[in-house]
């Protein structure tokens, strides 16, 4: 997709070529691409992890791994999927989308959004690399408990800072999105004209700025309790190892909608595209948004249900968790609202967004039966846990950012990608992402807890199932991979207006749009 | 075969179920039933709401597509009914959360408890001790399992009687009493689940948990530790054998007479 932006190239900016050009630059679109790109290659280390586990767990009995080295695996798995896949996936469609959407040159802050990419790689070279040190890389799971964590090894200082300069990367990524937002819209788009994906990265950005300095300081605590002899999780120091979780869980729940919010955006975007219809009720839709957001800081402890809190402690946070439900609800209805009456066509960003509203609603009833504190005793910490948020990240998160790539991508290139292959992309990975999960409910109720390299043979059915499933929908990924290659070898074909139910500033541009995307600001009614 | 399972195979079509455990237990303690009953209400509930909102997208999918002819409408809002689906779900959600939190107050009642089992997890056994009969003793994983357990062991682990589910010294309970358990840990932190028992606790450092049982039938319930706790997480088994209180008696008449033959 680089070249012909090239060949758009204004000709009084001259920009160094080859690797320079991608070091240096301050484009939206390229680093938006280089988010994009990093974002594939960790979903698939992230998923190479995976499947480790899934063939480690695909009988009983240890065949493949040692339970220390299992254990780095689903800790790493978690660590890359979070935040080397999907968090950097939607920043790259931020990127490439935002300035497009709201009629900008490029993103506010260029300098700083080259920055917060070009941390990305190191941080990962970094945390990757514990894998190939003696003490083996972080096992404790992607949580990072103590005091476990704190049984770590020399790993331990490297996770954390590749932690911190993740952390890093989001917050200047974030500032960037709201200085980008509030400051360069088009004359004329008012807030509550935006597109709805522009304000759900809003209200993502805000997350960021508010969460991600609560797990750098996490973080740093368990640093020094490991070096500097503080005692802030140690027991017997008169320090506290729930206290982490409190910690560690006021930033995870507002993380979970950060990976998720974005992709409420996309699905708002898509589903009245191709239902030929606006989207219903864009104002709910954006109150829902914020009081997701708002929610999410006051439900954390739900994440920690079994250790032991005060009776008032568990129902206030099992009420405002429930309470989560009415407006993620309000999201669902008014998506089917939207497509009611409609006139319905079904290409391959469609056929995602469709799956993502069963499946992540799917997710979303487990989620609210594990609201309630008393069955909460019974799910937490089971394969039940790990079916739910696996339902409302993989056919959730995922499946909306490939719902994204595949509508956004004939914009970006100007060239269309096939749609045979990429309808058999989405039944191959709809097919095997339920073979995977689904079973994922049984076991856990039937009594199967998580982050075990090894389980009672009662269990063996259906683990197997998840695994077969789980290479499925590995090997189902090389398609889009395909898919990905074979449209940037074709010719610019793509129309301006690639889908004819598309609504958007960034149709009214050139596929591929130029350089400078929008040089005048448009005029928006 | 009950209305669950039958939900759960027609959501999830697959043909042989004959011995395939698809739900949690009911379980034999108080606490563990109406962790079952909440759950069943619940998913009762969600698969109405799904049958609902799936079967608009649905009929929408099947009815209004262009490749029927069908027009686009032009509505975009209509605050009636959205304030229908904000207050309905609301409603629904009351219903839900007045038997979860009666629930909830029950199970957290530890009172009037006859006998007290601590329980301290180690990395990787657990440790029990019986603070009115003065019974203590430490439990790990069997041998044999131990054994079959380790990377390329040769041992077929389907042959192993309950495998990775039995300890070289199970719990002793009495039926029909009401137990209170304390929990805590020595090193980091450990989970203590036995489904079938009722819901788990965390056993944490510096922290004494309560949780309580009051088992109804007598038989083997068995378990394991349920939250990460290093390398051999998934070889902590928990084995509870609930007996009359009689038999109880005279099972802590008998680990006495060792201790006492232990210290001669």
């Amino acid at each position: 997709m680089s070249t012909n932006i090239d060949k758009l190239h204004d000709d009084h900016h001259h920009t160094p070529t080859g690797i320079m050009r991608w070091i240096t630059t301050t484009n939206h679109k390229d680093i938006g691409s280089m988010y994009l790109w990093f974002s594939l290659i960790m979903f698939f280390v992230g998923g190479l992890m995976a499947l480790v586990i899934r063939a480690e767990l695909f009988q009983p009995g240890l065949q493949l791994v040692v339970p220390g080295f299992f254990n780095q695996m689903t800790t790493m798995h978690a660590l890359v999927m979070i935040f080397g896949a999907v968090m950097p996936a939607f920043v790259g469609l931020a990127n490439w989308q935002l300035p497009i959407m709201i009629g900008a040159p490029d993103m506010a802050l260029p300098r700083l959004n080259n920055w917060s990419f070009w941390i990305l790689p190191f941080a990962f070279t970094m945390m990757l690399s514990t894998l190939f040190m003696d003490s083996g890389g972080p096992a404790a799971g992607w949580t990072l408990y103590p005091p476990l964590s704190l049984q770590g090894g020399d790993s331990f200082p490297y996770t954390i800072l590749a932690i911190h300069m993740l952390g890093l990367s989001s917050i200047l990524g974030a500032i960037n999105v709201i200085a980008t937002i509030l400051n360069m819209r088009a004359p004329g788009m008012t807030l509550m004209k935006m597109p709805i994906f522009v304000w759900t990265w809003l209200i993502t950005a805000f997350l960021l700025i508010a969460s991600m300095p609560v797990l750098a300081g996490a973080v740093t605590m368990l640093l020094t309790d490991k070096f500097f002899g503080t005692m802030f999780f140690t027991a017997s120091g008169g320090g506290d190892p729930v206290m982490f979780q409190h910690i560690f869980w006021f930033f995870g729940h507002p993380e979970v909608y950060i990976l998720i919010l974005p992709a409420f955006g996309i699905v708002s975007t898509i589903i009245p595209a191709f239902s030929r219809k606006r989207l219903f009720g864009y104002d709910s839709m954006v109150y829902a948004t914020a009081s997701i957001a708002l929610l999410s800081f006051i439900v954390w402890a739900h994440h920690m249900f079994t250790v032991g809190m005060p009776l008032a402690g568990e129902i206030f946070f099992m009420f405002t968790t429930m309470l989560i439900a009415i407006p993620t609800g309000v999201k669902v209805f008014n998506w089917v609202a939207t497509m009611w009456r409609g006139s319905m066509t079904f290409e391959t960003p469609m056929l995602f967004a469709l799956a993502f509203i069963v499946l992540f609603t799917i997710g979303g009833f487990s989620g609210l039966m594990l609201a309630m504190v008393p069955a909460d005793f019974q799910y937490h910490d089971t394969y039940f846990v790990v079916a739910h948020f696996h339902y409302v990240l993989v056919p959730g998160a995922v499946f909306a950012i490939l719902a994204a790539v595949y509508y956004w991508l004939p914009k970006w290139t100007g060239k269309m990608y096939n749609e045979g292959l990429g309808k058999l992309h989405f039944w191959l990975t709809t097919i095997f992402v339920n073979l995977t999960f689904f079973p994922m409910h049984f076991v856990g109720l039937a009594g199967m807890p998580r982050r075990i390299p090894d389980y009672a043979v009662q269990f063996a059915d259906f683990n197997a199932i998840a695994s077969v499933g789980a290479f499925g929908f590995g090997l189902s990924q090389l398609v889009f991979v395909y898919i990905l290659f074979n449209t940037l070898k074709k010719d610019v074909t793509a129309e301006d207006k690639v889908w004819d139910g598309a609504e958007g500033l960034e149709w009214t541009l050139s596929s591929p749009p130029p350089y400078h995307s929008f040089e005048e600001a448009p005029k928006v009614d | 075969m009950r209305i669950s399972n039958i939900l759960l195979m027609v959501i999830f079509p697959v043909t042989a179920f004959a011995e395939w455990e698809t739900n949690m237990p009911r379980g034999v303690t108080p606490t563990s039933e109406v962790a079952y009953d909440l759950h069943m209400l619940i998913f009762y509930i969600t698969v109405v709401i799904g049958i609902l909102v799936f079967g608009a997208m649905l009929y929408s999918i099947i009815y209004h597509r262009k490749s029927l002819g069908h027009e686009p409408a032009k509505f975009h809002e209509s605050t009636k009914v959205e304030i229908i689906w904000t207050v309905i779900p609301f409603i629904i959600l009351v219903g839900m959360a007045v038997p979860a939190t009666k629930a909830l107050i029950m199970m957290e009642d530890t009172r009037d408890s006859e006998i007290t089992l601590k329980v301290t997890g180690y990395q990787w056994m657990w440790q029990y001790e019986y603070l009115e009969d003065n019974v203590t003793f430490f439990s790990k994983i069997d041998t044999e399992s131990n054994t079959a357990r380790r990377l390329n062991s040769g041992v077929d682990v389907k042959n192993v009687n309950n495998y990775l589910r039995n300890v070289d010294n199970a719990i002793v309970l009495p039926i029909n009493t009401k137990v209170r358990i304390l929990l805590t840990a020595n090193d980091v932190i450990h989970a203590w689940w036995v489904p079938e028992l009722g819901g788990k606790k965390d056993a944490i450092p510096g922290y004494v948990n309560e949780l309580w049982v009051d088992i109804q039938e007598p038989g083997t319930y068995r378990g394991q530790c349920a939250e990460l706790c290093g390398k051999d997480h998934g070889f902590m088994p928990i084995v509870v054998h609930a007996v009359s209180k009689p038999e109880y008696y005279k099972w802590v008449g008998i680990q006495k007479t060792n201790k006492v033959a232990k210290n001669k």
